[in-house]
């Protein structure tokens, strides 16, 4: 196999290929088939980043660097680690599969939705491995426009008002962003993302940056207060932007927290640990309550990535490294599973043109395959040992008592709750008693929908089972991370009025699979 | 050396063209055909070639009154391109009469006459004069949109606010010849501007930039725009809303040297730019009219610029010259799609975009890549300009600018966003009655599209002319 830059490719031939779909005058099915063959093709481009990935390297990897700006020193420059290579091939290898389930899902106005999908996967991996300041921001805000697409033309029927209210939430959010980078290019003299990283600003200039960058990431995630835009948003989507929503989106803005509100305001971020902290459990409980009294499928799932994200946000601001895995780990997870049950309620809205619960009770008899992959999905989703979602939450609950036991006895409720409000919607997809029989001439899964889905339900099942892989890609970049804050807040934790979590000690990190 | 016709060029040619539609509106009364000058586009071409031909001329002229320098050579570049593209769009101009067409276009090719001597203004009254021949010309040119009594009204309200706005700046001239004994730019820059120091000339400089700031629609002398913008044709508003700022911004940057940052006016300029953008941006949340929607936006784009002027520094010099001419691309491409939204040459408002995506998908996209870049976002050019601007304010006092500015980021992506809206996801929208379109337009309208989006992603090599220029002037 030739080398070539891994990353500049996966981020340029979706926008080529995006362009060539663009001028070309093609027939449906060719459009299509040609989206599924060019989500293959960028899968298969991405093969290097699994192979040649260095297991057990904390820094950063496939680095590519060349003069963009010189006047003002900004780089066309990228690169990979542990935290962000997860996220990178996941929004890669959902490209295919977002093109399957919008097989028979989107009707109208193929070429424009293709070229929404094309445009969306490059702007995630661009943000996934922008190493600038200003080539994130690009990136970050370049995605705003095919998703408001997304949701304004292939919406239900309250898309004018869902997508409008998703474009003003995260554009006004991340304005303050740009103020930030603003500001941490005259303080630290460069756009560069390692360099920034490693340098020390004083506390009043990193209590405002935390708090710009923490607003654009915090609408993003989202976090309790800031989340209402998520329900309406992942409602009215059509079910591959829903997919790409809750799988990816959502990552940037706890990839965000990840990479620039540690790194680069340490003190700030410890400073208010105390308020994130408490926002995450509010996200966690809050979700999870809500999601309890939904009656509509796709807002219950809606609410419950609320709940999941709270989990994320939990693992990052309790600073040790269990937390630290255990976020990444649920940002995965969370991805596979909630875009996998986004994509079943698409076919299943399909086949009943609706999202009531009461519409799809006692669907075990009749679509016996669909029930038993909803079910597989719904079980992990909640936490079940065994599938993938259990190892990502149990590391963050480990981390959240290892810091404070008030903290993991105040997430527990949500991880109960969890289970309530999935089982209970799974209970009744599978055996409620249907109000009409009409659903019994719904077929079953098809080839196509089997397509979809088994990759992600092995990937369940594979991850739940042999986390090892997975935590030897994201432990030494998450450890590395925690040493490094530890290392640069000590002077803080030294003040007696501050009581840091103990867990210092614990700096020596066993890798899961070491 | 005083004089070398080859340093002046661009003027020349431009005065030629402008002198052939003056001959064609004397000699051919009446006649339809040629009172058309449909060979204009490609006469503005050559124009343009000859500003980018002379790029690289450099000299002082007349006594020190007049500079070639990069600064006015990189703007005469940029006027001569927006009078390329105006004169794509104005021959077919609806509402103008046929017989009053040359003049019509004359008067516009004076005004960007008067732009182009205004760039290279080194003198005040030098700058004075000049700034006149660009409005005297558009003056008349406001009230030409046949059967319309609002373009009376714009025209009067043009004449008025400009006329006071003229009379004020000359008053300031006197206190400035007064309190510091010379007129000329480079003489004055070493001189004390502060308050404390010589009120009169500071007094005098206020009131001088008043007669510039009008020319920028800047607040508090914006009250003009929206109304004049409304009431005139479309075609003339898309000339008035962009190459004028085009001047104001070269003189801004010429003056630049008097306004250090720490000085009582440029802190009262840095008000000024944010009442100006927070205020255009508010008020045209709440227009329905998408020129008088433009005008507010042009109102608040005035303010980012002044942005780089309150820097104080080359990069913010360089910063300013590049978002003005990007300016001029983004604001040209919209207007260019808005006028070609209604076939009668009325007012278009947003219900005429409904359906544009499907009717004529070149035309949406332009107006997607437009009004996001007028935006803000990335990748576009605004992104690229708005960036540098905010980078090269931020350490001279000026945070709270910048956090001002990133806000009506905020506040200002509702209005384009509805731009984008209407044109992409309205379903309701019949089959929109679009004005005729020649392939000339088309090209144009692509190549602006195009532009904005390369200079948004490689913005290096303009920005470094603009750099230059901000360096002569500010080493």
């Amino acid at each position: 196999m030739v080398d070539y830059p891994v990353l500049s490719v996966l981020i340029f031939f979706p926008l080529a290929a995006a362009l060539v779909l663009m001028v070309l005058p093609l027939p449906e099915l060719t459009i299509r088939r040609y989206t599924l063959l060019a989500g293959f093709v960028e899968c298969l481009l991405a093969l290097p980043l699994i192979r040649d990935f260095k297991l057990g390297d904390a820094g950063f990897q496939f680095i590519e660097k060349a003069v963009w700006v010189p006047q003002w020193d900004l780089a066309y420059s990228l690169a990979v680690d542990g935290i962000s290579l997860l996220m990178v091939i996941l929004s890669v290898a959902l490209l295919p599969l977002c093109v399957l389930c919008s097989w028979t899902y989107v009707g109208k106005r193929l070429k424009e939705f293709h070229i929404c999908l094309l445009l969306m996967t490059t702007a995630c991996v661009g943000v996934f491995s922008a190493m600038d300041l200003v080539l994130f921001y690009i990136f970050w805000e370049a995605m705003l426009i095919p998703m408001y697409l997304l949701i304004a033309v292939w919406g239900g029927p309250e898309r004018r008002y869902a997508s409008i209210k998703f474009f003003l939430y995260t554009l006004a959010g991340s304005t303050l962003l740009l103020a930030a980078i603003v500001g941490l290019f005259h303080q630290g003299g460069t756009f560069s993302i390692p360099a920034l990283m490693q340098m020390d600003f004083p506390m009043g200039f990193q209590t405002w940056v935390f708090l710009f960058m923490a607003l654009a990431f915090a609408i993003k995630v989202p976090m309790f207060p800031f989340h209402t835009w998520l329900p309406a948003a992942h409602v009215q989507a059509p079910s591959a932007g829903s997919v790409l929503l809750a799988s990816v989106l959502l990552k940037m803005g706890t990839y965000g927290f990840l990479r620039f509100c540690l790194p680069m305001c340490p003190d700030a971020s410890m400073y208010f640990a105390p308020m994130m902290i408490a926002l995450s459990l509010a996200s966690i409980i809050y979700g999870g309550l809500v999601a309890l009294g939904q009656t509509d499928i796709k807002k219950l799932i809606a609410y419950s990535s609320v709940a999941h994200m709270g989990f994320v946000t939990l693992g990052i601001f309790i600073f040790n490294p269990r937390g630290a895995e255990g976020a990444v780990m649920v940002m995965l997870n969370h991805g596979i599973v909630t875009g996998a049950l986004f994509m079943m309620i698409g076919a299943i809205y399909e086949r009943s043109h609706s999202r009531e619960l009461g519409d799809h009770l006692g669907m075990g008899k009749y679509l016996p395959a669909y029930m038993g992959l909803f079910g597989l999905f719904a079980v992990s989703s909640f936490g079940f040992p065994g599938l993938n979602s259990f190892v990502g939450e149990a590391l963050v609950l480990i981390g959240a008592f290892q810091a404070k036991t008030s903290i993991g006895l105040l997430a527990i409720p949500g991880a109960m709750l969890a289970a309530a409000y999935m089982l209970r919607l799974g209970l009744k997809m599978a055996w409620g008693r249907p109000s009409s029989p009409k659903d019994k001439g719904w077929h079953d899964l098809n080839a196509r929908e089997w397509a979809y889905l088994m990759p992600l339900a092995i990937l369940v099942v594979y991850i739940g089972l042999a986390p090892g892989l997975v935590m030897k890609v994201i432990s030494p970049s998450t450890g590395k991370m925690i040493d490094d804050f530890h290392s640069r807040t000590a002077h803080v934790a030294d003040a007696p009025e501050q009581t840091v979590p103990t867990v210092l000690a614990s700096t020596a990190l066993p890798g899961a699979g070491q | 050396m005083n004089f070398d016709i080859m340093l002046l060029l661009p003027e020349l040619s431009l005065f030629v063209l402008a002198a052939a539609l003056f001959t064609v509106s004397v000699t051919s009364p009446g006649d339809g055909a040629a009172r058309r000058a449909y060979w204009l586009p490609w006469a503005s071409l050559a124009v343009l070639a000859v500003c980018l031909g002379s790029l690289n001329a450099r000299g002082v002229m007349f006594h020190g009154t007049y500079i070639v320098d990069g600064l006015s050579q990189i703007f005469k570049a940029a006027i001569a391109a927006g009078f390329l593209i105006t004169s794509l769009f104005t021959p077919n101009a609806r509402g103008v009469d046929d017989d009053k067409r040359a003049d019509y276009l004359m008067f516009l090719a004076f005004s960007a006459w008067g732009l182009m001597l205004l760039s290279s203004a080194a003198e005040l009254m030098t700058l004075y004069v000049a700034m006149e021949i660009s409005s005297y010309s558009l003056y008349a040119v406001i009230p030409l949109r046949a059967q319309n009594k609002n373009a009376a009204e714009a025209g009067v309200k043009y004449i008025m606010f400009g006329a006071m706005a003229t009379a004020v700046a000359l008053f300031g001239y006197s206190y400035i010849l007064a309190g510091q004994g010379t007129g000329f730019v480079s003489e004055l820059a070493g001189m004390d501007w502060s308050f404390a120091g010589n009120p009169a000339a500071a007094i005098g400089l206020i009131l001088f930039l008043c007669g510039v700031l009008f020319k920028l629609a800047l607040f508090p002398f914006h009250f003009w725009a929206p109304d004049v913008y409304q009431g005139t044709g479309n075609e003339t508003a898309a000339f008035a809303a962009t190459l004028p700022k085009l001047g104001a911004a070269a003189v801004l940057v010429r003056l630049a040297a008097l306004l250090a940052p720490n000085l009582e006016i440029t802190f009262l300029l840095a008000l000024f730019a944010a009442a100006s953008m927070t205020l255009g941006n508010l008020a045209a949340l709440a227009q329905k009219d998408l020129k008088r929607m433009l005008g507010y936006s042009g109102i608040a784009h005035s303010g980012y610029l002044v942005i780089g002027l309150a820097a104080g520094t080359a990069e913010g010099l360089g910063a300013m010259s590049f978002y003005a001419i990007v300016y001029l691309l983004m604001n040209m491409a919209c207007f260019w799609v808005v006028c070609h939204l209604r076939c009668d040459g009325k007012n278009p408002v947003y219900d005429d975009l409904n359906g544009l995506s499907k009717n004529a998908p070149g035309l949406a996209l332009v107006l997607a890549v437009s009004a996001f870049a007028l935006v803000g976002l990335p990748p576009t050019a605004g992104f690229m300009g708005k960036l540098f601007l905010l980078t090269s304010a931020w350490n001279h006092g000026y945070a709270w600018l910048v956090i001002v500015a990133v806000i009506n980021t905020a506040l200002a992506i509702f209005y384009y966003l509805s731009l984008f809206r209407h044109a992409y996801t309205a379903e309701t929208g019949g089959a929109v009655n679009l004005r005729d379109r020649n392939w000339m337009g088309t090209v144009a309208g692509t190549v602006m599209a195009a532009a904005i989006l390369v200079l948004g992603a490689l913005p290096g090599g303009l920005y470094r002319l603009a750099l230059e220029a901000g360096t002569t002037l500010l080493p």
